[in-house]
């Protein structure tokens, strides 16, 4: 009874959203007042519908109730609570219905807080949002829906895949999909601004603190992705260009650049055309990202759901919110006269080079992503894209983003000049010059990825701290550094998420540089040299888990004789879903991880055991959290808190 | 479109399978399987990491454990050790698996589309963007003299 309340719930809610999507737009072309009024009841109860729902349905994940199709193939009655919970959303439908949810979250808080957007944009705004709402609730209730009830319901179930029985994992999709659907939002007001019309600073003010709570979840998400394929899948890679990595990495890239380019908006009211384009490129990309994981059509490790039908249905989704909005956005564009004029030395050029390199960048990734399929669909080649492809055609991008974001960051609005903002920044390039050279010198492989990695990675991040620096004036460095305390958040923000780019790119290159493998045979009780570490293998034995039934190597790792961790990776069988994994042991360090994982026993009697030095490995999730961290300084600005519904007059934002 | 989605979606086939060999990575390169040579063996590793797995989703030699990959890891150490360069034994692989192994797909025929699209992108957005601030620079006001005099003073207070 209770699983039909949620499914009604669920069908109300399309009703709901029906209603959203129409009557407010009506309303708000005849200026019809009661009619634009409607949108904001409308969202609000379509959250308490969509809540309702999954609350139910995960009601039903944890009392493990086995007559609804998506509770036997996704659990069991044996797995701890957290993954019960967690595995409403580890399947296409519950992951669908959390995607829903986290549409109507945002549609909510638009409502709720968008006290001061005008009636009419709001209104249009919360239409829009209803509409994407209509599309995917259909989705569901047609081709997806997760309570679908079997008329045998088994005695136990099938179990969540026990890959992603994991902590890392069970919080990933909720913090992407926060970050995709946010992206909604930017989309729902750019086309909004399209139907308007119109689009001044304001709608760049309102626009961006949507976009970068999207962009800091994606940053999260991805973070967390990276770090679950670091520890679990058992050889320490962080990122390997799958399409599903892809997938969360253009909508990143996208709504990184029109982060930026809502500065301009705000700022000089330039850019318009571009932003708007960003916008409903970026969220395309987010349903773009949805089409590739759920329908199938290009192969990864990690899509679940592959059904042709569900593709289809995603497809023309995409067409019809991409496409349209471009149809509105080509008829509209024209209206969106630029106001603020800037030279090719400034500001605002820089961050048109930024959008520039992002916007390709992602496109560089897209066309490596799809490229497989159109060959095979155009041209009839069965071909591969990876790692090496993308490292080759990718990297150029962000090494040249890298290059020019400090002096960027620096140069004056409206009319910059370079020489100052670069004599500023000397300091920082003899400083990351220094480094690399020391890198170099230190380093016992004669490559340059490692060195340059250091170069870039220190220029970035001392070139956001001479930034923020500059902004304390010209006096004593003791005022000044009593101004610093004072500075707006927004420029902490734009420094700790600078900074924390530096610290990734610098983390992303020294582990691919100077990563140690050791692959050898090891009986038990013998010790090997791994770096300028000893390892021993103790002992093997047979331990029992909760619901699986692990084999677990202790290994002891010392230097110089002094000991540095014990380590227990695992070889883990879950006997419902029928599959091994592996569990790598860690010790985690400031400058190194000792990365241990065991293999299969072999004849001889010894054990097969892979082990790795990876450097600085702490470093790429510190600069993704710093990352995030800027983005949360940036969006608890001053200007974003009070009343951001002051039109055209910047409040408490210095001119710059 | 749909019986494209359906070739692919057979093709896909073992994408269950993938999922189970993906999540045992600490079998792929098996110490019995390495050269004594310290220079040989980097040079296979190297090779292994851009063959992809014939039966597997989007795993490189390297990383699968499906037996193929295992036979094909030791037919790159064989052929090494036979004197082959690093092309040639790629080649080798290409020639009875096909192209669909590579993958860095050789920039040839078609693919330039696919290695070339970046950077035309990039110069054409850096065109547009060049034109664009060109055409801007409208007739702006500037300030004059005395103007200018009385604003330097300002910002020295």
């Amino acid at each position: 009874m209770i699983v039909e309340f949620g499914h009604f719930a669920l069908i109300l809610a399309l009703m709901v959203a029906l209603v959203q999507s129409t009557l407010p737009l009506w309303g708000a072309q005849r200026g019809d007042a009661r009619l634009m009024a409607l949108a904001e009841p409308a969202a609000l109860m379509q959250l308490v519908l969509v809540a309702v729902s999954f609350a139910v349905l995960t009601w039903a994940f944890v009392v493990s109730d086995f007559s609804l199709a998506v509770v036997v193939a996704n659990s069991h009655t044996d797995k701890p609570m957290l993954y019960k919970v967690a595995g409403v959303w580890g399947n296409h439908e519950g992951s669908l219905l959390l995607w829903v949810l986290i549409l109507a979250v945002y549609g909510a808080a638009v409502a709720l807080f968008g006290g001061n957007l005008p009636a009419r944009l709001k209104a249009r705004v919360l239409a829009v949002q209803g509409m994407i709402g209509v599309a995917f609730l259909l989705f569901m209730l047609l081709t997806s829906n997760p309570f679908w009830r079997l008329a045998a319901p088994p005695l136990n179930g099938q179990d969540l895949n026990p890959l992603l029985q994991d902590p890392g994992l069970a919080f990933h999709p909720p913090f992407l999909y926060l970050g995709y659907v946010g992206l909604s939002i930017a989309y729902s007001f750019a086309v909004a601004a399209l139907i308007e019309g119109r689009v001044d600073a304001a709608w760049g003010r309102w626009v961006r603190p949507w976009t970068l709570a999207a962009w800091i979840f994606l940053t999260i998400g991805i973070a967390l992705g990276s770090w679950w394929a670091y520890y679990e899948l058992g050889w320490g890679g962080f990122w390997f260009w799958d399409p599903v990595e892809n997938a969360s990495f253009m909508p990143w890239l996208l709504a990184a650049a029109l982060l930026h380019s809502a500065i301009v908006v705000e700022k000089r009211e330039s850019l318009k055309a571009w932003t708007i384009l960003l916008a409903i490129m970026a969220f395309g990309f987010s349903l773009i990202g949805t089409f590739i994981v759920r329908s199938g059509v290009i192969t990864s490790v990690h899509a679940f759901a592959n059904d042709p039908e569900r593709g289809v249905f995603i497809l023309m989704i995409l067409a019809v919110f991409t496409g349209g909005a471009l149809m509105l956005f080509a008829l509209r564009a024209g209206v969106m006269e630029a106001k603020g004029v800037f030279a090719l030395v400034s500001r605002e050029s820089a961050l048109v080079a930024n959008n520039i390199i992002l916007a390709v960048s992602a496109f560089v990734v897209f066309i490596g992503t799809i490229w497989p399929l159109v060959a095979e669909l155009l041209l009839g080649r069965t071909l591969s894209v990876g790692e090496p492809f993308f490292n080759a055609a990718f990297t150029p991008f962000m090494v040249a983003l890298a290059v020019i974001l400090p002096p960027g960051a620096m140069l004056a609005w409206k009319r910059g000049a370079l020489g100052r903002s670069l004599r500023a920044l000397l300091p920082a390039l003899v400083l990351a010059l220094a480094l690399g050279a020391l890198a170099w010198a230190m380093q016992t492989n004669r490559t340059a990825l490692g060195p340059i990695g250091v170069v870039l990675g220190a220029w970035v991040l001392f070139g956001a701290l001479t930034d923020l620096w500059s902004r304390t004036g010209r006096e004593g460095v003791g005022t000044r550094m009593a101004r610093l305390t004072r500075l707006p958040r927004a420029d902490w923000g734009k420094a700790v998420a600078h900074g924390g780019l530096g610290i990734t790119i610098f983390a992303v290159s020294a582990m691919l540089a100077w990563k140690i493998e050791d692959i050898r045979v090891v009986q038990v009780g013998e010790t090997f040299p791994l770096g300028t570490y000893e390892v021993r293998l103790d002992d093997v034995r047979e331990v029992e888990g909760p619901n699986y039934v692990s084999t677990m190597g202790f290994m002891t790792v010392t230097r110089n004789g002094a000991l540095v961790a014990r380590l227990q990776p695992e070889k883990r069988v879950y006997p419902v879903a029928g599959m091994p994994t592996t569990e790598a042991a860690i010790d985690y360090g400031l400058l190194r991880d000792v990365y241990l994982v065991l293999g299969d026993r072999q004849q001889s009697g010894g054990w097969a055991v892979r082990s790795y030095i990876e450097p600085f490995a702490n470093w790429l999730w510190a600069g993704s959290i710093l990352m995030a961290l800027g983005g949360l300084l940036s969006l608890s600005d001053r200007r974003y808190r009070v009343a951001a519904g002051a039109r055209k007059v910047p409040l408490g934002v210095p001119a710059e | 479109m749909i019986a494209a989605f359906n070739r692919w979606w057979a093709g896909c086939a073992g994408c269950a399978l993938a999922l189970l060999l993906l999540a045992t990575p600490a079998r792929a390169v098996q110490p019995d399987e390495m050269l004594a040579d310290p220079v040989l063996e980097a040079r296979a590793r190297a090779i292994s990491r851009e063959i992809r797995c014939p039966v597997c989703q989007g795993e490189s030699i390297d990383d699968s454990n499906a037996p193929i990959s295992r036979d094909l890891r030791i037919i790159i150490r064989e052929r090494l050790v036979a004197g082959d360069t690093d092309r040639e034994v790629v080649d080798y692989i290409v020639a009875r698996y096909g192209e669909f192994v590579l993958f860095n797909p050789r920039p040839e025929g078609s693919n330039l589309i696919l290695w070339l699209a970046g950077p035309v992108l990039f110069l054409v957005g850096v065109g547009v963007a060049v034109t664009a601030a060109r055409r801007r620079k409208a007739p702006e006001a500037t300030l004059s003299e005395a103007e200018e005099a009385r604003l330097r003073e300002l910002l020295k207070e």
